[in-house]
């Protein structure tokens, strides 16, 4: 039997009545996958009750393609290349969550160069994906792609010194275990220094925009609130979790990479709604550019592998390793166990786009399906990861 | 934070009832991890939650691990005296049997509130088959919702006490699990709507031969074996 089949017969008609004893007769809604609001291809099986919604059920899947078994059955490198498909606006910081814990699972170190090109390239991949997020999030709000491609304009500046230096636009492919795979030029890092100085030129426009819009105010402000300790239970991390008030990041916390020696600082929202994590994301920005300006001033000569590393032959001794580090959407984790031979015997994602929409639903319920579609783009999700 | 031996004997006075296993990891980053059993779980977990000196009030991943039956050959060295009188000899002697394999799923515990971690816990089923299910974390900590929706879909574990336990990535009406060591992915895994070329060798092989016109030699079907590799 063909899969396709099976796939059209889940996933049922688009809007049906169904009766409830205590609501009456609800409405059952079926949002996407096919849907521009959902981002992908990401359904929400909301149930209405006149406008409000009282259920709401998320359903995964259609993008699944067992990123898992696929990276059993290939060697430790193998996989690498395949990380950048996770989440495809963010394939540095992906790199970096994987090559960090096979680094821990081989006990390999990292030479002081690539810690730093490894800061500056997660940050530039911070910038491109809070940037985005937001235009994203304003394309919820309805307003037709303008703040969106705001935003793509400068992104096109990041991704073209991302295909300068590693060969592609987007599917980077540029860690390695111990170190990096290019050294970049002094004019890329000139070019590179001068865009990031830039920036906050581009953030105070984008703000003036955006910050104090009447509409986006009445629209954002008290809806999708989320309480900072269920957060803490439901194991949400990233912006979403600091717009709680929950002062939980990876770079201060686990102090992996170099990020000790830099000087930034974590925002917190207060009211844990979907303005505050609007603001997160703009702080959040701010705080790259702060890192990024530092690591361009403080860049050290050297090598950029581990003398140690091979690519070739790689067998880490057998034992497992989790590794995380705090990606632009919230906590990725790579969880590998090792039996001593060239594939790794387990390979585990921890994606926080998948974890991050446990309490969808909470925040949901009781507001309308305009205002889910917007709390939805205000958690940042990206199906590539989500469905693996 | 406490170091795991301590964490262990804390629940061992805790729990007197409780087996806790401690399970080392020979690997450079050594993250020991703690082995629990099925029927206590649920309690030691709320009490690593709820204790005021460890706080693990977050479970960041939680996921499946398959270890199919495994076979050990175990070769031991036995002298043998020489009936002549001479050196002893040393004869190698090979046992084989057969370590029966299991599913097992792995948490790993941090603590937001004190900033500490991880405390990597485990739990095993009996088997491969029909002793599969294991109690659910997910009333102790929401992260593990989908985290176990995801292991009992690739797994094939059973949570016992999970909310809403249904597939999470594969359709409704698959049967198989997918993660498991010895899955058999389907013939027509790259369907294509005008097969060629081993595609086409494929569906001929799995899909059966139309039936022969009256008068047409009916031609032999595919090798079955041959059109697979």
């Amino acid at each position: 039997m063909s899969l396709f089949p099976a796939m059209g017969a889940a996933a049922g008609p688009t809007v049906r009545a169904v009766h409830d004893e205590f609501h009456g007769d609800l409405l059952e809604v079926s949002m996407g996958p096919q849907h521009p609001s959902t981002h992908g291809v990401f359904r929400m099986v909301v149930t209405l009750d006149g406008e409000q919604i009282v259920k709401l059920k998320p359903v995964f899947g259609y993008l699944h393609r067992n990123h898992e078994k696929i990276a059993e059955n290939t060697s430790y490198l193998g996989s690498m290349p395949y990380t950048d498909r996770l989440d495809y606006l963010c394939s540095m910081t992906n790199n970096w969550a994987y090559a960090l814990s096979v680094e821990k699972l081989a006990g390999l170190a990292v030479p002081d160069r690539a810690q730093y090109l490894r800061v500056i390239m997660a940050e530039l991949t911070r910038l491109v994906n809070h940037m985005c997020l937001v235009g994203f999030l304003f394309n919820d709000l309805g307003t037709s792609f303008t703040p969106l491609l705001y935003a793509f304009r400068e992104r096109e500046k990041i991704i073209d010194l991302f295909e300068s230096l590693s060969g592609s636009r987007m599917m980077c492919n540029y860690q390695r275990f111990g170190g990096c795979r290019v050294d970049p030029s002094p004019e890329w890092l000139a070019a590179a220094s001068a865009l990031v100085n830039n920036f906050p030129r581009f953030l105070d426009e984008y703000e003036t925009m955006l910050t104090g819009n009447e509409i986006m105010l009445a629209r954002t402000q008290g809806v999708g609130v989320l309480d900072g300790a269920a957060a803490v239970n439901a194991g949400l991390t990233g912006p979403i979790l600091r717009a709680s008030g929950v002062d939980y990041d990876l770079r201060k916390v686990d102090a992996y990479g170099f990020y000790p020696r830099f000087d930034f600082r974590v925002p917190l929202g207060a009211h844990g709604d979907t303005y505050d994590r609007y603001m997160i994301r703009i702080l959040e920005m701010r705080e790259s550019v702060k890192i990024l300006q530092q690591a361009f001033r403080d860049l050290p000569a050297g090598p950029i592998m581990d003398p140690k590393a091979k690519l070739r032959g790689f067998r880490p001794k057998p034992g497992e390793a989790y590794g995380r580090i705090e990606g632009p959407k919230g906590e990725l984790g790579f969880y590998l166990i090792s039996d001593g031979s060239p594939n790794p015997w387990r390979y585990r994602v921890r994606p926080p786009s998948l974890i991050n929409l446990t309490l969808l639903e909470d925040m949901c319920i009781g507001r309308t399906i305009a205002d889910s579609v917007v709390i939805l783009g205000s958690i940042d999700i990206v199906l590539g990861e989500v469905d693996r | 934070m406490e170091t795991l031996e301590q964490i262990r004997d804390r629940l061992l006075a805790r729990f007197p009832a409780a087996k806790i296993e401690l399970v080392t990891n020979p690997g450079p980053a050594a993250e020991h991890s703690l082995l629990l059993e099925a029927a206590t779980a649920l309690e030691i977990a709320t009490f690593l939650r709820d204790d005021d000196a460890l706080r693990l009030d977050y479970c960041s991943n939680a996921t499946g691990i398959d270890w199919p039956d495994k076979e050990i050959v175990e070769t031991t060295k036995k002298s043998v005296p020489d009936p002549a009188g001479g050196p002893a000899k040393i004869i190698e002697e090979k046992t084989k049997h057969l370590q029966p394999g299991y599913l097992e799923t792995v948490y790993h515990l941090y603590s937001m509130a004190r900033k500490h971690g991880p405390v990597v816990i485990r739990l095993r089923t009996g088997n491969r088959s029909d002793q599969v299910t294991l109690p659910s974390l997910t009333p102790v900590w929401r992260s593990c919702d989908f985290q176990e929706r995801e292991i009992y879909d690739l797994y094939g574990i059973r949570f016992s006490g999970h909310p809403d336990l249904r597939r999470l990535l594969m359709w409704d009406g698959f049967e198989d699990h997918p993660m498991r060591k010895d899955y058999v992915a389907p013939d027509d895994f790259e369907w294509e709507p005008t097969p060629h070329g081993s595609v086409l060798d494929r569906a001929k092989a799995h899909y059966p031969a139309p039936p022969a016109e009256p008068g047409v030699a009916a031609t032999p079907p595919p090798n079955p074996t041959e059109a697979k590799s």
